[in-house]
């Protein structure tokens, strides 16, 4: 196992700890208002010290992990659930007019950035959790559809693919029972970045304003309470800014190491 | 050549027009009537009538959105129905600030970039390489946002170099109004340094293990003259490739910077017209924005064809 494997794996589920150990348990009631405890710097009973009302950060950090993920997790199972099909569709059909359909929706998709799409979204339906995983969401898509069209091209040409076609299966079965699983680890290492870019664009969302709304705590618009405060309450900047970067350099570094660990070929090439 | 070109020009007419129609119509089925939400609760319904008449807002939707792109194509992106002024103008007046932060973040990134790559290429394997892809893992997980209160928190508060919000206007000269976007530009650039030093660095490696690295070092070349010659030259494409796509994304990506920094640009525009529910000014940013990734995306892929021949019968 390579040494980013390990350290991303063991970044990411410290986090992932901390967001599933937060629903039996977190060290004060994320939301109690405690307001002549207000601006502790960390001490022994607030490990992380409180927030301008007295809030506990350690348990909403605790629980804005669970936002995190759950917005990022959501929204690249969206991006896998609708992109790899539309990726394989297209690989199967390669040249024809259903493929550069889909071709050319991706390339349309992706000249909306995200925070865009969520803007655009957000213009409609008004902000909120259910909005940014939609809008992070249609933009994993693209990436989706792109990559495993890519892979599954190549693995259209292969020997084993002739033999399923020659034993009478259809485009839809290969796809599903060859290709498939032969573009699964392909899919596992963009699943892991796409899922820090996640973490990223739901922490920039909440932080302007388009994310998860109050009370539901989320690391974004805890900076954004701590941005007037900055100058005689660092920590209350520090302390989220720090989770969102041990998440996201955690699933990088395990995004990184996933893939020279499932590709031996890249090992060597990539040092 | 002129072949491809005119094969993607009209793809490029297509994609702006399939943005349109969808923005457009995305945007016109948001809730809430723009002249009831301008009139107040309060308002006579044929109070309400006559603003929708004077906003155009009672004909058929298709109508309108003819109305819309042909203004586009003209210049003229309607007018605000906050502020009855032209949303070109307003649009105008916060590019004055979004495009050259953008520019000043994307030269920031490159001068960054460029050196980081060249260097961590050219000791692949060892610390100096080591020492830089570990900057930059760390730099493409940094939120921006967050960076950038950091540095108002270190530069504009503690040592009081800079201002910690608010630009000064172009008015007050050249230098004063660089020196009031530097703090988000370096915000702005810092994940795209990483990203494009990263970019930088595996190009130039694959470029390095080429025969015709070899044949350089072959004739005589320093291994830094071969580097420089011919390594770093054609590294360049691919690297341009992303420059042009992140210019796209730093004009977006402002429009989180700008709220850090309470700048005048395109994203506060855009906050302040979801705000008071003034569509069309949304309308049109957004289609500016997209816009400008598809034209950068076609400029790119023109410039790689010309560069590239065999691109231009592959399509």
């Amino acid at each position: 196992m390579t040494r980013n494997l390990i350290i991303g794996a063991t970044l990411s589920s410290l986090v992932l700890l901390a967001a599933l150990v937060s629903f039996v348990w977190t060290p004060f009631d994320h939301a109690a208002m405690n307001i002549p405890a207000k601006l502790q710097t960390p001490n022994l009973i607030h490990w992380l010290g409180t927030d301008h009302f007295g809030r506990d950060i350690f348990s909403m950090i605790m629980v804005g992990a669970r936002t995190s993920i759950a917005v990022a997790l959501v929204a690249v199972g969206i991006g896998i659930s609708i992109g790899v099909p539309l990726g394989l569709t297209a690989a199967a059909r390669n040249g024809g007019w259903l493929d550069e359909l889909i071709m050319r929706g991706n390339d349309l998709v992706f000249a909306f950035p995200s925070l865009v799409i969520a803007i655009l979204i957000t213009a409609i339906f008004g902000a909120g959790a259910i909005n940014a995983i939609i809008a992070i969401g249609i933009f994993n898509i693209p990436v989706f559809a792109r990559i495993s069209r890519g892979a599954a091209l190549s693995l259209w040409q292969r020997e084993f693919i002739m033999a399923a076609r020659v034993a009478g299966k259809g485009t839809a079965r290969i796809s599903a029972e060859h290709i498939l699983p032969n573009i699964a680890n392909l899919l596992i290492v963009q699943g892991t970045i796409q899922f820090s870019l996640g973490i990223l664009a739901e922490a920039g969302l909440s932080y302007v304003g388009l994310g998860a709304q109050p009370p539901t705590p989320s690391w974004g618009r805890m900076l954004a309470d701590a941005q007037t405060m900055v100058s005689f309450a660092p920590h209350l900047a520090l302390i989220p800014g720090s989770a969102i970067i041990v998440t996201v350099l955690g699933l990088n570094l395990m995004g990184d190491g996933l893939r020279d660990y499932l590709d031996p070929k890249l090992r060597v090439a990539r040092t | 050549m002129i072949r491809y070109s005119l094969k993607r020009l009209l793809s490029l007419i297509v994609s702006l027009a399939v943005a349109s129609l969808v923005i457009f119509f995305v945007i016109e089925v948001a809730p809430g009537d723009p002249a009831s939400f301008m009139l107040g609760i309060n308002a006579q319904p044929d109070t309400v009538a006559a603003l929708r008449a004077e906003l155009g807002l009672d004909q058929s939707k298709f109508a309108r959105y003819i109305e819309w792109v042909s203004g586009i194509i003209r210049g003229d992106f309607g007018t605000s129905y906050t502020y009855r002024t032209p949303v070109a103008e307003m649009i105008a007046d916060r590019l004055w600030v979004s495009l050259p932060l953008a520019l000043y973040a994307l030269t920031l990134s490159t001068l960054i970039a460029f050196p980081a790559g060249i260097y961590a290429a050219a000791r692949r394997g060892k610390g100096g390489d080591m020492a830089v892809m570990g900057a930059t893992q760390l730099g493409v997980a940094v939120p921006n946002f967050w960076f950038a209160m950091m540095l108002v928190l270190i530069f504009a508060i503690n040592l009081r170099w800079f201002n910690a919000g608010g630009f000064v206007g172009w008015d007050s000269g050249l230098w004063t109004g660089l020196h009031s976007l530097t703090l988000p530009a370096i915000s702005l650039a810092l994940p795209q340094a990483a990203i494009l030093a990263r970019v930088m660095r595996s190009a130039l490696l694959d470029i390095l293990g080429e025969d015709f690295m070899r044949t350089a070092r072959a004739k005589g070349l320093s291994k830094r003259q071969a580097l420089w010659r011919h390594g770093v030259r054609n590294a360049l494409i691919p690297v341009l490739t992303i420059i042009g796509l992140q210019f796209s994304f730093l004009l977006a990506g402002a429009i989180i910077i700008e709220q850090v920094f309470y700048l005048p640009g395109l994203g506060r525009l855009v906050f302040q017209a979801i705000s008071a529910r003034d569509l069309i000014v949304v309308e049109s940013v957004v289609m500016l924005l997209v816009f400008s990734v598809i034209m950068v995306n076609f400029l790119v892929d023109l410039a790689y064809a010309a560069v590239d021949p065999r691109l231009r019968s592959r399509t």
